[in-house]
């Protein structure tokens, strides 16, 4: 589960973010929505740790996030937040198995190989795992990205503008995927999006003004 | 994982690993192959003058002395009066002395009228029969032996002076009584006989005896006398009066000796007494300036390869922030980012490094063949000079190194948020 207070971030002095208290039990979904320019992806670099808030508290699991060290919040993030963006990023000389197993070591020092090729099945792309990233679809790499987000089995699952670059099919397959998996190990799933297609499909909302 | 990483990466981009390998290679081999050789011909050079103070010969380049009758790779300067050396052989300020007379070739290596005192002065043994004693005995230096596959008890006829097409002396044939153990030095590459075997080889074809090649002179005519020539005749001995040798190897008692002699010798007779030391140094000196070149030639190509790993990194470092990002996403520390980098131009400098190294290797070994049928002087390609080599490995890496710090640094200071909120 994770939960803010009092979040406020600022870029420059005359812009001054002010975050609205979030709160997302594991395994339910929340989402953020609001026009462009109003600090989504910023509230969701806050959340993931990529980001210094000024002020403010996020508790994952009894963490409070922003009193970590730099350090200690790469290690933080590592085991406990998954990220997907709304472009697949990928490490391109490695394959997408390889991929998954990176993310693992990094966090874990671990690669559970095993897990990997369990999370490529249950999204379908088991046979693309030897290949490199750059050779799949844009749906396929959206899906791995989902996989690599799941490997650490997080606390936390952060998507940002998942569905922004799809076709309506692999949208709503994607948001079916994050959904069902996020549920499955037990993440509190938070989707930062301006995309109607998925808006109407969630209870929890959160728009920033 | 991290090192895994590194690898992939400098292989998923191969024009420019390559480019940077293949520049590495050829500054390391470059290097790898003046230090041996350096190495090797100044071990060459300075075992073959132990215990020579001094080289009496006639008159003429001292340098040209040195190389003829110390390494045996030029011609003599001519010939010495056999007497009037013996003045100063006997001279009590003489520790040892080693006349020199040349005569003949057999199949291009010189057979060299000496006593047996040469063998020692090169710590080499008869290992197989006997030391020469009688005229037209001979031992043979343990490479000529291995090469041309001589035993003891073979005979052989020499061809006149240093040429291998010369002229075959064939009224007395020369028999192998012994086999010399191998020792590095020129001693291998020669066949040794008595002195009074090169004068009667040449004798009554010739008023010169020993043959260097400006004290040589070459008769028309003389092939009918030599089918006159009287194999019973009796032999020459050292004793002989009025016969003249080469040049006489000296080590001298006197520290002072060694300095006048010098200076005395030419001024009173018609010989010149010449330091090896001293030529020696000089012409290292010569060719110093040549090797100094093409090592600065060589670390230039390595500053470039360094340039070119710096180019191949900094360029790629903007694809691929987004990929350190994402790292970084996953848990990876600043650290390990710079560690990425950094690993990845080490792996570079240590790949063009191994194939420098080996490739310089090849490249000795060839120049060693070349070397081999000129001067009779070959290389050992698989010796390591593990400090001058270990030096150069040092210097490969800190170029790796340095090529690699300033996209190291760049990725370690990466701003994730940034990078991600704008691709």
């Amino acid at each position: 589960m994770i939960s803010t207070k009092n979040l406020r971030f600022s870029y420059s002095k005359d812009k001054e973010f002010i975050f609205p208290d979030l709160y997302c039990e594991a395994g339910s979904t929340l989402l953020i929505t609001g026009d462009s320019g109003k600090g989504k992806t910023t509230y969701l670099h806050i959340l993931a740790g990529l980001l210094q808030p000024k002020a403010g508290q996020i508790i994952i699991n009894k963490t409070d996030l922003v009193s970590l060290s730099e350090k200690a919040t790469d290690a933080f993030r590592g085991k406990n937040i998954g990220l997907v963006f709304q472009k697949s990023y990928f490490i391109a000389a490695l394959t997408v198995l390889e991929n998954l197993e990176m993310s693992s070591w990094l966090a874990t020092g671990k690669k559970h190989s095993k897990r990997a090729k369990k999370l490529l099945t249950q999204l379908g792309i088991e046979n693309q795992a030897t290949k490199l990233p750059a050779q799949l679809s844009i749906g396929q790499q959206q899906r791995v990205s989902i996989a690599r987000a799941l490997m650490n089995e997080p606390k936390v699952l952060l998507a940002d503008e998942p569905t922004s670059s799809l076709d309506d099919k692999n949208a709503e397959k994607v948001i079916d995927l994050l959904t069902s998996l996020s549920k499955e190990y037990n993440a509190a799933l938070l989707i930062v999006t301006h995309d109607n297609r998925i808006k109407e499909k969630f209870i929890n909302k959160i728009t920033l003004v | 994982m991290i090192a895994k990483l590194a690898w992939k990466n400098i292989w998923f981009k191969p024009l420019n690993t390559v480019l940077s390998v293949i520049l590495l290679t050829s500054s390391v081999a470059i290097i790898t192959t003046l230090i041996l050789v350096e190495k090797q011909f100044e071990e060459k050079f300075s075992s073959n003058i132990e215990d020579v103070d001094l080289v009496l010969g006639a008159q003429g380049s001292p340098l040209q002395l040195i190389l003829s009758s110390v390494y045996q790779v030029d011609s003599p300067t001519g010939n010495i009066s056999y007497d009037s050396a013996k003045v100063w052989m006997n001279h009590p300020f003489v520790e040892k002395a080693i006349p020199l007379a040349f005569g003949d070739n057999y199949r291009g290596y010189k057979i060299l009228g000496t006593t047996t005192d040469y063998l020692a002065k090169y710590n080499a043994k008869v290992v197989d029969g006997i030391l020469f004693e009688k005229n037209f005995e001979v031992v043979v230096g343990a490479e000529i032996a291995q090469k041309l596959n001589l035993k003891v008890g073979d005979e052989f006829y020499g061809s006149h002076g240093d040429a291998e097409e010369g002229e075959v002396h064939d009224d007395y044939a020369y028999v192998i009584v012994g086999i010399a153990s191998k020792t590095g030095k020129v001693v291998d590459n020669l066949i040794l006989c008595t002195i009074p075997t090169v004068w009667q080889m040449h004798h009554e074809h010739e008023e010169n005896p020993a043959h260097g090649e400006e004290g040589h002179i070459h008769v028309e005519g003389e092939h009918e006398h030599e089918h006159e020539h009287e194999h019973e005749e009796a032999d020459i001995t050292i004793d002989e009066p009025n016969m003249e040798i080469t040049a006489v190897l000296l080590k001298i008692r006197n520290q002072m000796a060694k300095l006048t002699w010098q200076r005395v010798i030419p001024q009173n007779t018609k010989m010149q007494a010449v330091s090896p030391a001293f030529e020696v140094n000089r012409l290292f000196g010569l060719f110093g300036i040549g090797v100094t070149a093409l090592q600065y030639l060589a670390y230039g190509i390595m500053l470039i390869s360094g340039i070119s790993i710096f180019i191949a990194l900094y360029t790629t470092l903007k694809e691929r922030e987004s990929e350190f990002a994402l790292l970084r996403v996953n848990g990876a520390r600043r650290f390990q980012l710079l560690k990425i980098v950094m690993i990845e131009s080490l792996l570079l400098c240590v790949v063009g490094f191994v194939f420098g190294s080996v490739l310089g290797r090849v490249a000795l070994s060839m120049l060693s063949n070349a070397s081999e049928a000129d001067f009779k002087m070959s290389f050992d390609p698989y010796t390591f000079l593990w400090q001058k080599e270990g030096m150069l490995l040092v210097v490969t890496l800190l170029v790796g190194c340095i090529a690699a710090l300033i996209p190291a640094i760049k990725a370690y200071h990466l701003n994730i948020s940034k990078t991600l909120a704008n691709a």
